[in-house]
């Protein structure tokens, strides 16, 4: 027999069944496909004697593969008897806030039937779950109990998988009780399934639901607690009342409808203007009952109405805070729900009958100060049930219990969605936590990145240890380490950076020198990250996880800890750093006559804002440096010039820059638009070139899995509004035929009058189009490649790897390409790639968001101080008012007026015997004003020309 | 099939079916299950079982199958209705079952001495009579019993694995559902170390590659040691018959 020398793993050994295990040893299921047909399962499984229960002392355990001493001290602070809590599914499906804010000396033990369930169920439920079970401060032991041979047990007859599962989990209380030695805490079961209780009381075990367990800690921890158990609002003002929506179908009639083309799945995406509207690809919801419980984000199915019932979608702006000014919140009295007939070309519509996926997370909100009872103003700390308005208008008010209403009034609380009954007008929902007071820095920023999703949490320690121990004494070791491995050395070339003022995490430099031949020869040189983040360690995920740096106005949340970000992978001046260096032969026209890629050492000369670098270029001096400048310069210019024969969009959305006074106040003194100079061209050039490159050889080397981005054609139907209007308003045409022709056709929308009229049509045409994604080169047809937006058939994303996790996939990928280093196996699976690639194509979209949030908000504060006025453009005409686009603050806003007439056809409004139009200049006053209700500052406009509305 | 909430290996370092990485699921092996035939045996592990049956050293059915100075070796694999095998056809020109055939037929080629039965056929039929993952290894396993159990000279034994790599941690001995999830390595190997087939359908990272074959060796090793036992018990058992029927024929009995 073949043996090598001392084998590095467990040896391998053949598992024997005994015939006792034979009811245990097969699990049987039945299964039916996306056909409908139903195929039967039989799988395999095996019982166990050598899982460990995690008990301190245990005699029995103590030598068994993975024990740890968990379950040490029973929980205390309670009425109870000292004791540990076995969990059941439901309480983490719905109880995980509260699992989340248990004291970490709470022994809890969690069967893997339980772990099980919630990952069929809800994998973002299964996360947190993992986040809970690997916090080492806690106290969280995971009972293998399906595995264990005491424990194991499978499905009798007539009974179902949820009987099974209780069943199950009782059984582990009773393995405890018998297998600890006597005197062992008490094993509590918590679930808040009555049936299960009464069973588990008949067996003799202790059991206890979340309200009551709750309610019997000590008050110090309950008061922590108490607001988080969901089931606070109880089952009676669930079933008092009339149904207000539809029940939704059955699953299995939803999948045979969409199946037959009956109805039709989609997200549901709530309207900005009117909260009673909302659209699902592209069909018509109107009214509460038609979007039946839906919240924005859910995965929904709709049923078409017969095409009578169609209608136009709504020409009013419909304040939902407004409206709702009256609803109580005990008594569902059904407020009159104008639904008016509106006029204009009816579009298809339909009604909600089914939520295939709920997209509730947390929300940032604000207590109703008009829900809370007026003896509850003062300080009563008795429980009532109040409306929480979250901060996005496309979120319905949520209603949730809570005892500490007056402490609540003045600050941005998290709220979560529990459920939505059909007889409910609101949904239901409870209190998370406080974020602190409203329109306070720390809560607003907390809230903004709450509100997007963006992981904030300071890096974990296992993440930290994974940078270079030299920390920031870490330096290009001398010529001949390992490091310098296939490693070119460009030390000498005149190399800088050029980037925005105040940049901390410089991640690529360039430069360009005249070779021997005539030719020119520029590179460009992006940070290594690749060299430090290696694939698969904690900071790999991690990165992969948060997909984006974010930046914020006042902020930075960084991918990378900022060790790597702002010093090592920086490429700042006059230090060495490893750099992958993409460096071409180009001829005088700017065309590519050789291209090759290497990892390399570099030395950056200087480090330039857009403006220094510009300076020294227009300057008189002639060193090397800024002949370098100048050259790459002047192949920007070319590089530019080609890529709009090809048909490039030069579109535009406003950028804008915040002037704040001091690190430390909060107060933005001035907002201006930002600046573009000649060289914010010339970077981007180069970048782009990088990109298309790079993006070229990794495709070619990897067909399958190559890291690379695209921008969709959008489909011409998503012009068709904006073509109206220009043809309609200004007798222009726009030509969509292609990205060139349409790049053609915006060039010539301009009126002569107003040069900013051009800009205006270039972000309304940007707001037409599809957002650019990433995406694994095997998973859509090579057609499908094409960057629209660039008119460039293959891109990727490589030049920004210190703040993109997308790049940092693509340097491994090059690197690899390149035969630096073997591929990771993990980029080689398609389907990994794709599930990275669609977490970061998310974090991107919600970091973009974010920012755009941000900037909000101080313009918001920038206004606080004094209204301004300010030139405004009409974008969109309302039945009862316009919405109108204010390019000096890149604010959109909503101007309401009483008497009007409207319309639709041309797109115009009169008022007071002025008419308005889309494309009108008009000048506003842009001030702040503040609900009395919520506290919600909100950016309020008015008119001052051609109609003075504060008169 | 794949269902992408089969969780391949959970925390507890516990495949979906409670095996650890290292344990092969229950081995049974049984000679002789088929009475026409010269050889044959039943060979399960886990919920697969494969019998095979082995006629010859015999004439060739057809002339041209006939070589000079060697047999010939014949593959054929069946899958009976209702093994559950969902990634193969059962019809008989099935490519996947051809395939599954001539990789049977490659590793046996070397290792049957063929040189002592020229002008003959050795004709193995396989017979899948359930399919819970590693059809290919179990049938090699079964054709090493059946040639044994038909007396047919071998080098040695020749058994067979399968294995998969999840993420950097191997798996021996996959089920179906870890079978469709993974990338995976079928191993033949001989005792002495020598292997006769590493067959993969999937992309594999070269630097992973030796440490899995090095792996897949040693399992086969543990293989052998159990089908040695078997052949020898039984062995002993027919020997110690056949001393009582020879005693009996003394004795008169």
């Amino acid at each position: 027999m073949m043996t090598t020398a001392g084998p590095s793993h467990p040896p391998i050994t053949i598992l024997k069944r005994t015939r006792a295990d034979l009811g245990l040893a097969q699990n049987k299921f039945l299964k039916k496909t996306a056909k409908g047909k139903v195929l039967s399962f039989l799988r395999e499984r095996y019982v166990r004697d050598d899982i460990p229960c995690g008990f301190e002392g245990c005699d029995q355990c103590r030598d068994l593969p993975g024990y740890k001493p968990v379950l040490q001290k029973g929980y205390r602070h309670t009425k109870i008897d000292p004791h540990y809590l076995v969990i059941d599914t439901n309480i983490v499906l719905h109880q995980m806030d509260l699992l989340e804010a248990f004291p970490p000396d709470l022994a809890l033990i969690i069967p893997s039937t339980t772990i099980r369930e919630t990952r069929h169920r809800s994998l973002p439920l299964y996360n947190r779950l993992q986040q809970l079970v690997q916090d080492d401060e806690r106290k969280v032991w995971i009972w293998w109990n399906e595995e264990r041979r005491e424990t194991a047990t499978h499905a009798e007859e007539n009974e179902g998988p949820n009987d099974r599962n209780d069943r199950a989990i009782r059984l582990t209380c009773h393995f405890y009780n018998q297998h600890l030695p006597i005197g062992h805490p008490l094993i509590v079961l918590l679930t808040d399934d009555r049936r299960n209780r009464e069973l588990a009381e008949a067996e003799g075990l202790v059991c206890c639901n979340t309200k009551t367990y709750v309610d019997g800690l000590v008050p110090e921890v309950r008061q922590d607690l108490v607001d988080l158990v969901v089931g606070g609002v109880d089952a009676e003002v669930v079933t008092r009342g009339r149904r207000v929506y539809e029940e939704y179908l059955s699953q299995d009639v939803l999948n045979a409808g969409i199946k037959t083309g009956r109805f039709v799945q989609g997200y549901f995406n709530a309207s900005q203007y009117n909260y009673l509207e909302g659209t699902v690809s592209g069909i018509l919801l109107a009214g509460r009952q038609a979007m039946n419980r839906s919240v924005q984000g859910d995965l929904v199915v709709v049923e078409l109405l017969p095409k009578a019932e169609w209608r136009a979608p709504g020409q009013d702006v419909v304040d939902a805070d407004v409206d709702q000014r009256n609803d109580d919140v005990e008594n569902e009295v059904e407020a009159k729900e104008k639904i008016q007939e509106n006029v204009g070309r009816p579009v298809p519509t339909g009604k909600v009958v089914g939520v295939v996926k709920r997209n509730w997370r947390a929300y940032v909100c604000h207590l109703d100060r008009s829900s809370l009872l007026p003896e509850a103003q003062l300080a009563s700390l008795s429980q009532q049930t109040v409306f929480a308005t979250p901060l996005s208008v496309t979120l319905p008010r949520i209603r949730l219990r809570t005892r500490q209403a007056p402490t609540l009034v003045d600050q941005k609380i998290l709220v979560t969605i529990d459920s939505w009954s059909p007889f409910s007008r609101y949904p239901d929902g409870h209190f998370v936590r406080a974020l602190g007071k409203v329109e306070s820095k720390e809560a607003e920023q907390e809230s903004l990145l709450l509100e997007y999703e963006v992981p904030y949490r300071p890096f974990g320690k296992a993440i930290l240890n994974c940078l270079p121990v030299e920390g920031d004494s870490w330096k290009v070791p001398p010529k001949g380490d390992l490091v310098w491995r296939d490693r070119e050395d460009l030390r000498d070339l005149i190399v800088c950076s050029i980037d925005p003022p105040g940049c901390q995490d410089i991640d690529d430099a360039l430069h360009a020198r005249e070779l021997p031949n005539g030719n020119i020869e520029a590179g460009v040189h992006i940070a290594d990250v690749s060299h430090f983040v290696l694939p698969n360690n904690p900071m790999d995920s991690e990165a992969a996880s948060r997909g984006t740096t974010v930046y914020l106005v006042d902020k930075r949340i960084d991918m990378l800890p900022a060790l790597l970000g702002t010093n090592l992978c920086s490429l700042r001046p006059f230090v060495e750093r490893l750099a992958f260096s993409v460096i071409w032969e180009m001829n005088d026209d700017a065309e590519i006559v050789n291209v090759r890629f290497v990892k390399s050492v570099i030395a950056s000369k200087e480090a330039f804002t857009y403006e220094a670098a510009q300076n020294r270029k227009d300057g008189p001096l002639k060193d090397p440096l800024t002949q370098s400048i100048r050259l790459l310069n002047t192949l920007a210019i070319k590089l530019k010039a080609a890529r709009m024969r090809a048909g490039a969009l030069s579109l535009s959305s406003p950028e804008l820059k915040i002037h704040l006074a001091s690190s430390e106040s909060a107060e933005p003194i001035d907002v201006e638009q930002k600046q573009l100079r000649e060289t914010n061209s010339l970077v981007e050039e180069f970048m782009l070139l990088a990109n298309i490159s790079v993006a070229a050889k990794i495709q070619e080397t990897f067909p399958a899995t190559a890291v690379l981005r695209r921008h969709g054609e959008p489909p011409k139907t998503n012009f068709e509004a904006l073509q109206d209007i220009l043809h309609k308003r200004r007798g222009m045409t726009l030509d969509v035929s292609s990205s060139k022709a349409l790049a053609e056709s915006l060039d010539a929308c301009v009126d002569p009058q107003r040069p900013e009229f051009n800009t205006l049509v270039r972000i309304m045409a940007t707001r037409c189009m599809l957002a650019a994604e990433y995406f694994g080169s095997g998973s859509v047809s090579k057609e499908a490649y094409r960057h629209y937006g660039l008119a460039t058939p293959i891109y990727t994303h490589f030049t920004s790897p210190i703040r993109r996790y997308a790049d940092v996939l693509v340097h491994r990928q090059l690197a690899a390409a390149i035969n630096y280093t073997p591929l990771h196996p993990s980029l080689q699976s398609k389907s990994h790639i794709e599930k990275t690639l669609n977490v970061v194509n998310k974090r991107h979209r919600l970091a973009q968001m974010a920012g755009r949030a941000s900037v909000e908000f101080y313009v918001g504060l920038a206004l606080k101080g004094a209204a301004r006025r300010e030139d405004a453009f009409v974008i969109r005409t309302f039945r009862n008012g316009l919405a109108v686009f204010v390019s000096a603050l890149g604010l959109e806003g909503l101007i309401m007026f009483k008497d009007i007439e409207y319309d639709a056809e041309n797109y115009i409004i009169t008022v007071g015997g002025v008419t308005i139009g889309v494309f009108d200049r008009v000048r506003v006053e842009v001030g702040v004003e503040k609900d009395k209700n919520t506290q919600r500052g909100k950016v309020k406009m008015v008119m001052i020309e051609p109609v003075n509305q504060t008169l | 099939m794949a269902s992408s909430r089969l969780e391949i290996l959970n925390d507890g370092g516990l495949r979906h079916d409670a095996r650890r990485p290292y344990e092969l699921r229950s081995l049974s092996l049984e000679l002789s299950t088929h009475p026409n035939a010269d050889g044959s045996s039943t060979v399960s592990q886990g919920l697969t079982t494969v019998s095979a049956s082995v006629f010859g050293p015999r004439e060739p059915k057809q002339r041209a199958g006939s070589v000079h100075d060697k047999a010939s070796v014949v593959v054929e694999v069946g899958v009976a209705p209702w093994a559950g095998a969902r990634e193969v056809r059962r019809t008989r020109g099935d490519k996947r079952l051809l395939e599954i055939a001539a990789a049977i037929r490659q590793t046996f080629e070397p290792v049957i001495m063929t040189h002592l039965y020229p002008r003959s056929e050795i004709a193995v039929h396989i017979q899948v009579i359930s399919a819970d993952g590693g059809i290919l290894p179990t049938a090699i396993n079964a054709t090493t019993l059946a040639l044994v159990d038909a007396g047919i000279s071998l080098i040695d034994y020749v058994t067979s694995l399968s294995l998969g790599l999840h993420l950097t941690q191997p798996l021996l001995d996959l089920s179906a559902p870890e079978e469709a999830d993974l990338p995976t390595l079928v191993v033949a190997a001989l005792p002495s170390g020598k292997v006769t087939l590493a067959q993969m359908e999937t992309r594999l990272h070269v630097d992973r590659f030796e440490e899995m074959l090095t792996l897949g060796v040693e399992g086969c090793g543990v293989l052998k040691t159990e089908m040695d036992r078997v052949v020898k018990d039984r062995t002993t058992r027919v020997v110690e018959r056949m001393d009582k029927v020879i005693q009996g024929r003394i004795t008169g009995d």
